[in-house]
């Protein structure tokens, strides 16, 4: 049973029983439930293989790319269940940040930005698109960076400079969540400064729900935070809280670097 | 009905165009082919009396299949030293240096000259220059063919053999050396016998590959409707004979074309059936 | 070990690094060999052929047979062209393409995507038997599916249709083979950025995999641009220029086979030939080059 020491008012998104399983009676996420706090930022660690990149990608609906994948339970995002949805709306709803920074190649930085319009065919006024980029760029802090050079190609940019375009492709669609699958393991140590202190920010606006094989980062720049292992989620509290009173011996060994 | 299904539908249906041409092609010569077994029975592929005159029509395609079998062995027995060669300059002795980019390049481009050029070459340089040295029949025959045809195949052979011999291990190698072995005796006792299913495999879709053949061998092999009965004879091939007699074919000699289509089909079928096998049992 | 035993070893050495050296140059030599041909057949097309080569040579219809043997006599160079044949060609080259390219990639597509599947499984093994189907065996089922039932009587479409099955599995594979040197990640920002499926496949797996496709499609119209034996049997060939699919129509090796069953008209091969073979091999030099920017 999970110890959750905290209590969400209008969460953004609740987990509701949700079971993920590759294989037949094997669960990659048992029975895991769980209210998101508006607005901040959540984290969820664990050891490798725990569930938690599982777990953030049933929020998108990811795994229906995979046949043989299958999900049980429901995920209530702003109040609406996303598997009474068509998926393609949860994820227009969702914006998602992956491991290794992926623009995509083909396009400019500009296009790159609202990629998302573009490629789901919406039109927009010229004016209208450029406010959209500049504001998205803004927001990633890569605007004077890349003013002069929106035409290009985003492949010639550093990789945490790529991490943040990609975080700006998913801003610029005004997602409900974001969500983050280990966002910095990829980058060298001040590009992920640079991104920490970017989400920092960010969750005035939005929230975010980042996946991090780095307890550090957990404690750096999360509100709250949830320990996953093997499947299970042990426990989920403010992260303050955790970090400084573990409530499960299994939370104390992680955070002690007993199994890692 | 949502447009991913329909993409998945749109997908899964290309594939089955391929599966039903395949089948259609197998369903269109065996229809056509029917005649002739039905008239000759099994002794069509056993008997060489290929006669096409009206009234005395006999069709016979033993005379094809000896030709094409052992024109392709023999082009395949002569490529054997050269593309082993090319394989292992490109390999082992000279990988990835300048010289084995160079040489890869020409032996791809081998593999691009149409099979009516290398005809042509065959017939008015290589077939003139053998009749000079003394060949008989003014240099057609199954030598000439089967020289022109191992020619066309080395390519294939190498390709495969070279790709093979440049993945064997480095540590085996290494291990060889160090105990003080040469060059050639690490080829020979470590490197040839680790890389031995992919040169077979590669021998074999290259034998596949000879099958075929039918431009260059049909200027260079005489067409006569016999079975060979020595090096310098001539003869003739399924492939070609197909080529060559199309022409004004109809009812029963066309229908037995299209059996030798049918044979040729499913030989070259089976022959490269079992090269895949083999590279399949190799990774 | 004894002295006896340390001299052993010595001559056994010599020997031995002879016999490695022997074997290093029967190597070299045999791979000379290997490659001669092609240097002697380029040689052989361009001295014998490049006279001929020029603008009428390209725009001018052949001679008929009196016309050629008329300026042989007269020790003239023999008029016309092969114009004839270059239109047939393009026709029918373009005619497969559009029906292999497809067929072709959207084959791939699925390949790519459903890897482990019964039908996937299938298809690429009958897709890599189809490859090995000799060229006039595709030229009987073109003769029996488009000659006898479609165009009543030899035509353009069914050398197209022979040739479209020569170029199908090439595609295939190459479009299998492409897609899957895309990173994952990258189908899978797109998708979840909430873009349906074929506008992923549209306007982001198939433009960031565009120059391998494209490698593969150059590669199987080089490969069918010198073929013959199925067009014997399907297209026939024309004296005149024709661009109507269902009517018989020449092409260059067709034009070269015609030229070289008249005596009069034998010294057209060579120019025909190195015109083939000028196009054939650009097309190869520029589809691997593109591959090897690729890498």
């Amino acid at each position: 049973m999970s110890i959750i020491t905290v209590k969400i008012k209008d969460p953004v998104l609740s987990f509701q029983n949700l079971h993920v399983s590759y294989e037949k009676d094997k669960y990659a996420v048992k029975d895991v439930s769980a209210d998101i706090k508006r607005k901040s930022v959540t984290a969820i660690m664990g050891p490798s293989g725990c569930g938690k990149s599982t777990l953030l990608r049933a929020v998108n609906r990811m795994h229906e790319l995979y046949e043989n994948i299958e999900t049980k339970g429901d995920i209530i995002l702003n109040g609406k269940n996303i598997n009474q949805m068509p998926a393609i709306q949860v994820r227009r709803m969702t914006g998602m940040v992956f491991q290794r920074p992926n623009p995509f190649p083909t396009m400019s930085i500009y296009d790159n930005v609202i990629a998302g319009y573009k490629l789901n065919g919406i039109g927009l006024k010229r004016s209208e698109r450029d406010e959209i980029v500049e504001r998205s760029l803004r927001d990633v802090t890569l605007w004077e960076e890349v003013k002069d050079s929106l035409y290009k190609k985003g492949t010639f940019l550093s990789g945490g400079q790529q991490q943040r375009l990609c975080i700006a492709r998913a801003l610029a669609f005004d997602p409900e969540v974001i969500l983050l699958d280990e966002p910095t393991s990829a980058l060298d140590p001040i590009a992920t400064s640079k991104i920490e202190e970017l989400l920092g920010q960010l969750k005035n606006e939005y929230t975010i729900l980042m996946v991090t094989h780095n307890m550090s980062q957990a404690a750096r720049i999360s509100d709250y935070s949830m320990f996953m292992y093997l499947g299970e989620l042990v426990e989920y509290g403010k992260t303050k809280d955790m970090f400084t009173k573990p409530q499960d011996r299994r939370t104390e060994e992680y955070l002690t670097g007993k199994f890692g | 009905m949502n447009s991913d299904k329909v993409t998945k539908i749109v997908l899964a249906s290309s594939s089955i165009i391929i599966l039903l041409l395949a089948g259609g092609m197998i369903y269109s010569l065996a229809q056509g082919a029917i005649p002739v077994f039905r008239e000759f029975g099994l002794q069509f592929i056993i008997s060489d009396d290929w006669n096409p005159r009206s009234g005395e029509e006999s069709y016979g395609a033993l005379p094809f299949i000896a030709g094409t079998v052992i024109t392709s062995a023999l082009a395949l027995l002569i490529s054997l030293p050269l593309s082993f060669s090319a394989s292992l300059f490109l390999g082992e002795y000279y990988r990835g240096t300048r010289m084995a980019r160079i040489l890869g390049m020409l032996v791809d481009l081998l593999a691009g000259i149409p099979s009516i050029v290398y005809g042509l070459w065959g017939f008015y340089v290589l077939r003139s220059f053998l009749a000079t040295l003394g060949a008989p029949n003014q240099g057609f025959g199954i030598f000439t063919a089967s020289l022109i045809l191992a020619i066309m195949i080395i390519p294939y052979a190498t390709s495969l053999s070279n790709e093979i011999i440049s993945m064997v291990p480095n540590e085996l190698k290494e291990a060889a050396y160090s105990l003080g072995a040469t060059r050639i005796e690490v080829i020979w006792n470590v490197i040839v016998p680790s890389a031995r299913s992919g040169i077979i495999a590669g021998y074999i879709l290259a034998f596949g590959r000879a099958l075929g053949e039918t431009m260059a061998v049909t200027m260079l092999i005489g067409n006569a409707n016999i079975i060979p009965s020595g090096l310098f004879s001539t003869g003739n091939t399924m492939a070609s004979v197909i080529a060559n007699q199309f022409g004004e074919a109809s009812g029963l000699k066309l229908s037995a074309l299209i059996a030798i289509g049918l044979l040729l089909f499913l030989i070259t079928g089976i022959i490269n059936a079992i090269g895949k096998f083999v590279v399949k049992r190799m990774s | 070990m004894n002295n006896a035993g340390k001299q052993n070893i010595k001559n056994n050495l010599t020997g031995r690094k002879m016999k490695d050296r022997f074997f290093r140059g029967l190597v070299i030599a045999l791979s000379v060999i290997t490659i001669s041909p092609i240097i002697l057949i380029l040689y052989e097309l361009i001295v014998q052929g490049i006279g001929q080569i020029s603008l009428d040579f390209i725009i001018q219809t052949p001679p008929d047979t009196f016309e050629a043997m008329t300026a042989k006599l007269n020790d003239e160079p023999i008029p016309g062209g092969i114009a004839n044949g270059i239109t047939g060609t393009l026709l029918m080259v373009s005619v497969a393409s559009a029906i292999a390219i497809p067929v072709g990639i959207l084959t791939g597509i699925y390949l790519y995507e459903n890897q482990n599947k019964f039908l996937a499984g299938l298809t690429r093994n009958i897709s890599d038997i189809l490859q090995g189907v000799p060229s006039i065996v595709l030229g009987l089922i073109a003769y029996l599916w488009v000659v006898k039932y479609i165009t009543n009587g030899f035509s353009a479409l069914a050398g197209s249709v022979s040739l479209a099955i020569m170029m199908l599995p090439m595609i295939v594979r190459s479009t299998e083979e492409t897609l899957k040197m895309i990173p994952v990640a990258i189908k899978e920002a797109a998708l979840a950025l909430g873009v349906p499926y074929y506008k992923v496949l549209m306007k982001v797996l198939i433009p960031t995999g565009f120059s391998g496709l494209l490698t593969g499609i150059l590669l199987g119209i080089s490969r069918i641009l010198g073929e013959t034996a199925p067009l014997l049997l399907t297209a026939l060939g024309s004296s005149r220029i024709n661009l109507d699919i269902t009517e018989p129509v020449s092409a260059i090796p067709l034009l070269i086979w015609e030229f070289y069953n008249d005596p009069n008209m034998a010294e057209l091969i060579w120019s025909s030939s190195l015109l083939l073979m000028f196009m054939v091999l650009s097309l190869n030099i520029v589809s691997k080059q593109m591959a090897a920017r690729r890498k």
